[in-house]
């Protein structure tokens, strides 16, 4: 306790003052006594660390700074262990004196600090750190527009190295790797099916449910096979197809690829004499592309089942009729023009998720990022290109 | 017992280690004592275990039989508050210096700080620029660790292991993937804590340039033997050693001694 050691020098002083403030906290204690003509003597006793230092540097400075005294004294001499963050400390105590004008110097008898201070130049902790780059709003709008300019190339140049890679591969067929093909076929499309037809199931089964409400009134039960099956096969299923594969295989594909792109994976494939979009992203797509129209046709088939489920437990109708008006709506037009549209959202998502994994630069978030963005952007583009299918169906019947 | 009897207690008390993975037993009734303040190298070729041990050692892993004490916590059996304690004494610098790639080089090393300390933030962004500069790294604070040399990171990786001043500090290969200058420059930094700031060190490591320039005592591992096939100074070590690959590892020679692979200089030309 800081009691027990009163100042050394106490009898070299006119007036034996007593402490004008005490404290211990934790590991540390401190003592502030009056020295005669303004000025001040703290004595710190124990230890001076990361865990003390806070403690002092709160009760200490403002103390300090209301007494403004000409010269202060810091005594150590019952210091058991001093390390930067007591330098830290002193600094911060420094400081205060400076500001008012006040003369500092330190009483370390059992020289605990000269170790420290050797090592750690007071100094140092007045460095002042560098700016951060584009601190200014002006230098963010400017990096903002340089770096989405940027992107833009990269996608349009992107699908250049697509389209490319698709030629080398269509006129080299030896150079397509046929196993990638089938193992990304089974990841994208086979692994998907349960949730697919279990998603399509059930929004038939809504539909059909949510429909019949309103049909029923007008005794047009039978109608509710037609609206399901078109609605389906035409709408529904290619979309929802499409969003689950989005989430499943697209984020996928980008959190493949920028893994291999951080570890510099894709830097040895291009050292090696292969091309990385030959490599690793045609076989993804050509897998997407011909298991997603596979998908949609479960997915329309589960909805129609889905449909049938209500219409023969809820709507008296029987299966075979309900089978036949939906096989009636549906001409081969609507089943192809489906199959289009599905294969088209399969090569937006996997061209975004692969141009996300190519474009992911940095650490681990880096891969959550391209992630993210990939799923985002290819469900944007999948109900844009929807939109656009709509517009040109309008066009061509 | 192994170590010197005179020496003071031991810091890290290792007593009949056992470690496996699985089937697979990496290491076999290992025991080993650390001084405080000493330099001391886990050594050893690859696949010796040298990992899985500093694994071990910070806790990252508990032993399959024996105990490690360190600073008086049995760390293979205590509670997670003597658990937390132990953490706050040690620190680390990981093989890839492990920075959090999401934050700058000030944060990463602010993040400790801001945990365990209640400082103002001035104080604290002081503390982050004085360890920087410790490891010679001025002004790099708003730099993400993505920006850098793997040498600067490896010496941001020690700002922030250093940065709360543990009473131990463990090296994974401090030296691996950086030239020779640069991993001297890490070896005297390494001196530099252990000197001013009385850190103990454990460095994991087979670069016999940085076990002779800062390593005190050693112990070699084997991969055969799965245990310690010797233990003393790097010097005595490499001069009166009579195991076959402690002289092996010290000259640099493969075990199987293929007879002059490479043609020597003087058949060059």
């Amino acid at each position: 306790m800081s009691e027990n050691h009163a100042p050394p020098d106490l009898t070299l002083k006119p007036l034996p003052n007593a402490a004008l403030k005490s404290e211990k906290q934790g590991d540390v204690s401190f003592e502030i006594t009056e020295a005669g003509n303004g000025d001040l003597r703290v004595a710190i006793n124990d230890r001076m660390d990361h865990k003390t230092s806070a403690f002092l540097i709160k009760s200490l400075c403002p103390e300090i700074r209301r007494r403004s005294p000409k010269n202060l004294t810091l005594v150590l001499d019952h210091l058991t262990y001093f390390d930067d963050y007591g330098a830290l400390v002193i600094n911060e105590l420094q400081q205060v004196l400076n500001q008012n004008k006040g003369a500092f110097k330190i009483d370390d008898p059992l020289r605990m600090t000269d170790n420290i201070l050797s090592f750690v130049d007071l100094k140092d902790f007045e460095r002042t750190g560098s700016s951060k780059p584009g601190d200014h709003w002006v230098e963010h709008i400017g990096q903002g527009a340089l770096d989405y300019l940027k992107a833009i190339r990269t996608m349009v140049s992107f699908v250049g190295s697509v389209f490319l890679s698709f030629m080398h591969a269509a006129i080299h067929s030896k150079s397509l790797r046929f196993g990638d093909i089938l193992v990304e076929m089974e990841k994208t499309g086979v692994n998907a099916l349960p949730i697919v037809s279990l998603i399509s199931f059930l929004l038939g089964l809504v539909m059909a449910f949510m429909s019949s409400l309103q049909l029923k009134q007008f005794g047009a039960n039978i109608y509710v096979a037609s609206l399901v099956a078109l609605a389906m096969v035409s709408e529904l299923g290619p979309i929802m197809t499409a969003i689950v594969v989005a989430g499943r295989s697209g984020s996928a594909f980008a959190a493949e690829i920028g893994t291999m792109k951080i570890y510099e994976e894709v830097d040895a494939l291009s050292t090696m004499g292969f091309d990385p979009v030959l490599f690793l992203a045609v076989p993804r797509m050509i897998a997407s592309m011909v298991v997603v129209p596979l998908l949609t046709i479960f997915s329309g088939v589960f909805g129609i089942l889905g449909g049938l489920s209500v219409g023969v437990s809820m709507l008296d109708l029987t299966a075979s009729s309900y089978l036949s008006q939906s096989l009636d709506i549906l001409s081969l037009f609507e089943i192809s023009w489906s199959l289009t549209k599905s294969i088209v959202f399969a090569a937006i998502i996997s061209w975004v998720g692969c141009l996300r994994g190519f474009q992911a630069k940095g650490g681990a978030d880096a891969v959550g990022n391209a992630a993210t963005s990939a799923v985002v952007t290819s469900i944007f583009l999948i109900i844009l290109s929807d939109s656009f299918f709509a517009i040109l169906r309008s066009y061509l019947w | 017992m192994v170590g010197n009897p005179m020496a003071p207690e031991p810091i890290i008390r290792v007593t009949n280690f056992t470690a496996r993975y699985g089937e697979n037993i990496i290491l076999k009734d290992i025991s080993f004592e650390v001084s405080p303040g000493e330099v001391f190298i886990i050594l050893g070729g690859s696949g010796c275990g040298k990992s899985t041990l500093l694994r071990h050692l910070i806790g990252l892993n508990r032993p399959f039989a024996g105990t490690i004490r360190v600073d008086g916590i049995d760390i293979s059996s205590c509670g997670d508050n003597a658990f937390q304690d132990f953490l706050k004494n040690i620190g680390v610098l990981f093989q890839s210096s492990a920075l959090i790639g999401a934050m700058t080089l000030g944060e990463n090393i602010a993040l400790p700080i801001l945990e365990y300390t209640s400082l103002p933030q001035n104080a604290v962004d002081k503390m982050v620029r004085l360890k920087l500069h410790m490891v010679d790294l001025d002004g790099y604070e708003n730099r993400l660790p993505s920006e850098l040399s793997g040498g600067m990171k490896k010496r941001a990786g020690l700002a922030r292991a250093i940065a709360l001043n543990p009473k131990i500090l463990f090296l994974d290969e401090p030296s691996a993937g950086l030239d020779p200058i640069t991993s001297a420059e890490i070896d005297e930094l390494v001196l530099h804590i252990n000197r001013n700031m009385n850190t103990t060190i454990v460095i994991v490591t087979h670069d016999l340039d940085s076990i002779f320039r800062i390593g005190q005592r050693a112990i070699m591992l084997d991969k055969e033997t799965r245990g310690i096939i010797a233990e003393g100074r790097p010097t005595d070590l490499k001069t009166n050693s009579s195991h076959p690959m402690v002289r092996k590892f010290f000259n640099s020679r493969p075990t199987a001694e293929p007879e002059s692979f490479i043609p020597s200089s003087d058949h060059d030309i």
